[in-house]
C-alpha cells in the first residue's frame, strides 16, 4: 500500500478512495498519436505570417506615402505568400490531391478555412505585386484594375492568414497545444508583425523604413510576451515548451530576436549592414520560435501523463465529463 | 460553450439505421487476439511487425493506420474479492459462487496475479474530432452513425492524426493516407457484424444496436460488481461524456489509463468558439499593430 498523496486522495469510478493515478498508464505508453507533420509545417508558420503581415504592412505603407517601403514589402509578401502553398502540398501524404483542400467549406476545421484564406491570399497578393513591382506600362497593363482591388482584399486576408494557424493547432488533442488555445494565435501574430517588419528592415533603405523598424520591434517585444504568458498561464501543460528540442529552439529563439531587436533599436536607422544583421536575427527568431511550438506538440503527445494526469485532476475536483461509471454491490454476499 | 456539428441522422433522411456499435466487455477477453487477426484478414491490412515488446504478450503495441484492434495485456498483483474479503465462511462461499457465475475467477492465479486484457478498437464518437477537423470531407459520418475515412478522398494532410483523443488514426507511410476501423463499413451494408465480432470465441467483443447494447452492459457491470470487482466500471456507455458518447464502449476491470485509454477524453472541437475567438482577437491585434508602425510616428 502506498500513502495518501499530499492532494488527498481521488475518487474511482465507484467512488472509493485510490491514490496511484498521476503515475498509472500502459506500459508508459502515450494515449494520444504525435503529429505526423513535417518541417515544412513550422516553416509554414513562417512564411504564412510573412506573406499575411507583409501585405498589411504594404497597403498602410502606400496610404501613408512610404513608395519604397511599401514595394518591398508587397515584394515579401507576394513570395512568402507562393512559398506557402508548396511547403503545404509538399507536407502532403498525397501531394497530387492538394486540391482536396478545397472540395468543401467547414468551419470546424481551421486547416478547411485557413486553405480558403490561403488560396484567395494568394491569388491577390500576386496581383497586388505584380501592380506594384511591374514596370507601368508593360505586357500585363490591363491587369492594373484588377491589381489595384486586389491590395486591401490581400491586406485584409492577411490578417486571419497570420493567425489561423494557432487555432489549427489549438484544436487537436495535444494538451501543450490545446491548453494554449488562448495565445498560440496571439503568439503567431505577434511573429507575424516581427517577420514582416524584419523582411522590410533588411530590404529597404533605413531612412525609408521607419514604419518597418516599429513593426518588427513591437512584434519582437510580443512575441516575447506571448510566450511568457503561455508559460505562466498554462503550468504542468507548458512543460514540453521547455523540453528537448523545443526548449532548444525556444532558448535560440528568445536570444535572436531580443539580439535581432538590440541591433535594430542600436544602428538600424543610420547602417543598412546592421540594420540587415537585425533583421535577419528576429527572422531567425521567428523561425525558431515556431520550431518551439511544433516540437512542443510532439513532446506533449508522446508524454502519457500530459494526456492523463489533468484529465484525472479533472475528474478528482468533480469537472469531468463522466467517461466512466461505476456500480455499487446490491447484494453483499452471505447478507 | 459547444457548436452542434453532428449531421447524422440528420443528413440521411429516410436513409439512415439505427445505430451499431461494438460492446467489448473486458472482462470475457481471453487474449486470443483472433479479432486482431479477422480485422487485418477481412480489410487487407499490410503486416506491422513490431519485434518483441516484452510488455505481457502485447506486441501490437497500439491502434495506428495497420491495427484497428489492439489487445492490451496487463499483469497485476491484485486480490480480487474472495481473498480480499476475509469474513465468514458462508460469505466467502456465496462470493466465491458469484465469482463463478460472473467468470471472474479465470482472472486470478495462485500467485495473486490478476490478468487484465481488452480488445480497443476506435470508439466512432458522436462528437468526433477527427470528422470535426478533416478538411476534405475524406472523414464522413455513415448511415449507420459510424466514422469512416474514405480512401479515395483522403490527402494525407494528417490533421485528424493529433485531434483524436484516443490516438486511433495514423498515417500508412508507404501510402501517405490516414487509416482506421470502418466498424467493416462493407459488412454492415451486407448486414454482417463485422469481423473482429465474428471471430471473438468468447463474446467480448459484442455488436448490435446501441440502444441494446448499453442495457446489455449495465446488467453485466452489476453482476460484476456484487461479485467483487470493485473498480468494475463502464466507459462511454453515456451520451453526456466530452465526446458526446461513443458508439464503441467497454467494460473495464480498472481505470481506463490502465489499458491505455484517456480517463476523461474530450473533442477538442468544443472549445472551437474560443480558439477562433482567439484567431480573430489576435488578427485585431495584428492590425492595429500595423497601424501604429505605419502610422504611430515619423514617416
Amino acid at each position: 500500500m502506498s500513502a495518501p498523496s499530499a492532494a488527498g486522495p481521488a475518487a474511482g469510478a465507484n467512488g472509493r478512495p485510490f491514490d496511484e493515478h498521476a503515475t498509472r498508464s500502459y506500459y508508459g505508453r502515450p494515449v494520444i498519436k504525435e503529429p505526423v507533420w513535417t518541417p515544412e509545417i513550422p516553416w509554414y508558420f513562417f512564411t504564412g505570417g510573412l506573406a499575411g503581415a507583409s501585405a498589411g504592412l504594404a497597403q498602410l505603407a502606400e496610404l501613408r506615402g512610404c513608395r519604397e517601403l511599401a514595394k518591398r514589402a508587397w515584394a515579401s509578401a507576394a513570395v512568402a505568400a507562393l512559398a506557402s502553398p508548396a511547403l503545404l502540398i509538399s507536407d502532403l501524404g498525397r501531394p497530387a490531391r492538394f486540391i482536396n483542400m478545397l472540395r468543401m467549406v467547414k468551419l470546424t476545421s481551421p486547416m478547411s478555412v485557413g486553405s480558403w484564406v490561403l488560396a484567395a491570399s494568394g491569388a491577390s497578393t500576386s496581383l497586388a505585386a505584380a501592380e506594384a513591382l511591374l514596370p507601368a506600362p508593360g505586357p500585363l497593363a490591363r491587369l492594373r484594375p484588377l491589381g489595384r482591388v486586389a491590395k486591401p482584399v490581400s491586406a485584409l486576408l492577411g490578417l486571419p492568414l497570420s493567425t489561423y494557424t494557432g487555432a489549427l493547432i489549438a484544436q487537436t488533442a495535444v494538451p501543450a497545444w490545446h491548453e494554449a488555445r488562448r495565445e498560440l494565435p496571439v503568439l503567431f501574430a505577434a511573429g507575424a508583425a516581427a517577420s514582416a517588419g524584419a523582411a522590410a528592415i533588411v530590404l529597404t533603405p533605413p531612412a525609408e523604413a521607419r514604419s518597418a523598424r516599429r513593426l518588427a520591434l513591437l512584434g519582437a517585444a510580443s512575441e516575447l510576451a506571448a510566450v511568457r504568458l503561455i508559460e505562466q498561464r498554462l503550468g504542468e501543460a507548458a512543460e514540453p515548451y521547455h523540453r528537448g528540442r523545443a526548449g532548444q529552439y525556444s532558448r535560440a529563439a528568445r536570444a535572436l530576436t531580443a539580439a535581432g531587436a538590440v541591433a535594430v533599436v542600436a544602428r538600424a536607422g543610420r547602417s543598412w549592414p546592421a540594420a540587415a544583421a537585425g533583421g535577419a536575427l528576429i527572422l531567425a527568431g521567428a523561425v525558431c520560435e515556431r520550431f518551439s511550438v511544433f516540437r512542443a506538440g510532439f513532446e506533449s503527445a508522446r508524454d502519457p501523463q500530459q494526456t492523463i494526469a489533468p484529465q484525472r485532476r479533472r475528474i478528482a475536483a468533480g469537472g469531468g465529463h463522466g467517461a466512466s461509471r461505476g456500480a455499487t454491490r446490491t447484494a453483499p454476499p452471505g447478507a | 460553450m459547444k457548436l452542434e456539428v453532428s449531421s447524422w441522422p440528420g443528413s440521411y433522411d429516410g436513409e439512415a439505421r439505427p445505430r451499431v456499435g461494438f460492446f467489448t466487455d473486458t472482462s470475457l477477453c481471453i487474449g486470443c487476439k483472433a479479432c486482431e487477426v479477422a480485422c487485418k484478414e477481412w480489410n487487407r491490412i499490410p503486416e506491422s511487425p513490431k519485434g518483441f515488446s516484452g510488455h505481457s504478450y502485447d506486441n501490437t503495441l497500439d491502434l495506428g493506420a495497420d491495427t484497428w484492434r489492439h489487445v492490451a495485456f496487463v499483469e497485476q498483483r491484485k486480490e480480487v474479492g474472495l481473498h480480499a474479503n476475509g469474513g465468514e465462511l458462508v460469505q466467502t462461499a456465496a462470493l466465491d459462487q458469484l465469482i463463478e457465475q460472473a467468470g471472474l475467477g479465470t482472472y486470478q492465479d495462485g500467485e495473486g496475479l490478476r490478468w487484465l486484457m481488452a480488445s480497443d478498437v476506435c470508439k466512432h464518437c458522436t462528437n468526433a474530432a477527427c470528422l470535426e477537423v478533416c478538411p476534405t470531407g475524406a472523414l464522413f459520418r455513415t448511415e449507420f452513425g459510424t466514422v469512416v475515412v474514405q480512401e479515395d478522398v483522403c490527402n494525407g494532410c494528417g490533421y485528424c492524426v493529433p485531434a483524436c483523443p484516443f490516438g486511433v488514426l495514423d498515417k500508412r507511410e508507404e501510402d501517405g493516407r490516414v487509416w482506421k476501423c470502418t466498424l467493416c463499413y462493407d459488412r454492415l451494408k451486407d448486414d454482417k457484424e463485422p469481423a473482429c465480432a465474428q471471430a471473438c470465441p468468447t463474446n467480448s467483443i459484442q455488436f448490435g444496436e446501441l440502444d441494446e447494447l448499453r442495457g446489455r452492459a449495465g446488467a453485466r457491470l452489476q453482476a460484476l460488481t456484487d461479485a467483487g470487482a470493485d473498480r468494475a466500471q463502464l466507459y462511454l456507455d453515456g451520451s453526456g461524456d466530452g465526446i458526446g458518447g461513443a458508439g464503441a464502449f467497454f467494460l473495464l476491470l480498472d481505470d481506463p489509463e490502465v489499458y491505455g485509454l484517456p480517463p476523461d477524453p474530450v473533442d477538442a472541437t468544443r472549445d472551437l468558439t474560443s480558439s477562433w475567438g482567439s484567431a480573430a482577437a489576435a488578427a485585431a491585434g495584428l492590425a492595429a499593430a500595423l497601424a501604429a508602425a505605419v502610422f504611430g510616428g515619423r514617416r
